[in-house]
């Protein structure tokens, strides 16, 4: 029962991250857009960190792909490259305070930004603007919240468990 | 990158398992992105995939067309009515710059045709507007142009459109002029059947859709449709410029001669504009008789100087043909309605 419910939650919090990643903002806001997925695959790999293999990162980054019609294998690479980083610190971003988690929650998506402008400067793409930046400050600020969410109805699976 | 499950993994990662495993799969998805750029069988599965992918953008939008649902069903009535007011009131105007831009459209039109002409003729011509018209059937067919003496508008300057003879000036004010249609009983102009060359008289009878010739040789080759144009005899108008085409031949009351009817080529009821001819084509026939001749231009009371000259040298074209076309004023008009 515990495990059903805990899948639920695993693929449940993946692919409404997908439907945020795709929903349309207004303009204003697009520049904001936290990258969901991201976000809420660091929480898997910080708490149940056999659920997520790196090829499962591969794998749904290639799906991510697929439905923002980008050009394939583009945020495969970035999301192994965030897995792999998340893997080797796991132990140590556990027990971070929220406030350290939220910090290194930035410095991943920075980190995920470069490897994205590194990609499309390769592939000849013209520089973009102040805004790209925006995106990893908006992932850090919905960070806290994200965390409490799917750490609370963890609980709560684990409290209807019990 | 498989961490056993009861945390015993060293603080700083695994070693180079997990990093041959970052690499190879690194390495496929840089193929893939090299593969998606550099060739096309990628995009023949993503044309299959989006068939499945569909629905997920679907979803994905589907809370903002509601939210631009609601919007749009919560909106103010009178935010409504304002912004239809000032859709109409844009509509109007949008309208309105339409219709402009049509008559402007037109207007280019005919201004193109008559720069086509001016080009062909060679000739230097002054495009002029006309203000007024003037066609009543007791009432001479004259015109009004916007040119005057200002603009170095002479007495007895042929007017042309762009399809052939309109007239000529006859009185000549600063800012304006009126020119005397050849369609007017009391013009005629000197023309030449271009077919077979022989020389007549067209006169105007009082209808725009008309020219009159009398006093053709019975034995004469006229038919209908041949083209008359302006031999250029008398010196007033250039020669071989349309005039109109032959619609029907006759023979006239006396039996003697035969009468033939021509449609001028000039739109002489529609023009908007028209060109005033500058340099006149050398002068070919005796010269033009002296002024004097008549009463005192003082004691005739008119301000619009004789074109009698317009047909001097036409006068060999027919014995006892009536007198020469004048537009010396309504006086004679009646003495030369008819032939």
């Amino acid at each position: 029962m515990r495990v059903r419910g805990l899948n639920w939650l695993f693929w449940g919090g993946i692919a409404a991250s997908f439907v945020f990643q795709l929903a349309p903002l207004p303009a204003v806001l697009l520049p904001f857009k936290p990258y969901w997925l991201a976000l809420v695959l660091i929480y898997w790999m910080i708490e149940l960190p056999e659920r997520v293999p790196l090829g499962l990162c591969f794998a749904l980054g290639l799906v991510a792909d697929l439905l923002g019609g980008e050009v394939l294998g583009e945020q495969a690479l970035r999301l192994c490259i965030l897995c792999f980083i998340v893997l080797r610190f796991r132990s140590r971003l556990r027990f971070f305070p929220v406030w350290q988690q939220t910090l290194a929650v930035l410095a991943l998506l920075l980190n995920d930004r470069v490897v994205y402008l590194m990609v499309h400067a390769i592939s000849g793409d013209p520089p973009p603007g102040l805004d790209f930046w925006f995106a990893p400050v908006a992932g850090m600020l919905a960070w806290p919240w994200l965390f409490l969410l799917l750490d609370d109805l963890r609980a709560r699976l684990r409290a209807g468990d019990a | 990158m498989a961490i056993p499950a009861n945390n015993t993994a060293p603080l700083f990662g695994e070693g180079a398992s997990g990093t041959l495993r970052l690499v190879v799969y690194l390495v496929i998805a840089i193929a893939l992105m090299i593969a998606d750029r550099r060739g096309d069988w990628l995009e023949h599965l993503r044309a299959a995939a989006s068939i499945v992918v569909e629905p997920v953008w679907r979803l994905a939008a589907a809370p903002s067309e509601l939210a631009r649902d609601a919007r749009l069903a919560l909106a103010d009535r009178r935010a409504l009515s304002e912004q239809n007011a000032e859709l109409s009131r844009q509509l109007l105007l949008a309208q309105t710059r339409l219709r402009r831009v049509e008559v402007v459209q037109e207007q280019n039109q005919r201004l193109q045709e008559l720069l086509s002409v001016q080009k062909t003729l060679g000739l230097s011509v002054q495009l002029a507007r006309v203000i007024d018209i003037d066609f009543g059937p007791y009432r001479r067919h004259t015109i009004l142009l916007d040119l005057g003496s200002d603009n170095g508008i002479k007495v007895g300057q042929p007017v042309i459109d762009a399809r052939g003879l309109v007239g000529q000036i006859v009185e000549v004010r600063p800012r304006s002029c009126t020119v005397l249609l050849i369609s007017d009983k009391s013009h005629a102009v000197p023309v030449r059947i271009e077919r077979t060359g022989l020389r007549t008289i067209a006169r105007g009878n009082g209808t725009l859709d008309t020219l009159e010739l009398p006093n053709i040789p019975t034995s004469a080759d006229v038919k209908v449709g041949d083209k008359l144009v302006t031999s250029g005899l008398g010196g007033r108008f250039p020669a071989d410029f349309p005039v109109g085409v032959i619609r029907s031949v006759g023979n006239d009351a006396t039996g003697m001669f035969a009468a033939a009817k021509a449609t001028p080529d000039a739109a002489l009821d529609r023009s908007a504009e028209v060109l005033v001819l500058h340099e006149l084509a050398n002068p070919v026939g005796p010269p033009a008789p002296a002024e004097e001749v008549g009463p005192p231009v003082s004691l005739k009371g008119s301000d619009e100087p004789a074109a009698q000259d317009a047909v001097g040298g036409e006068q060999k074209a027919g014995s006892g043909a009536p007198s020469v076309m004048s537009a010396e004023g309504t006086k004679q008009k009646r003495g030369e309605a008819q032939p």
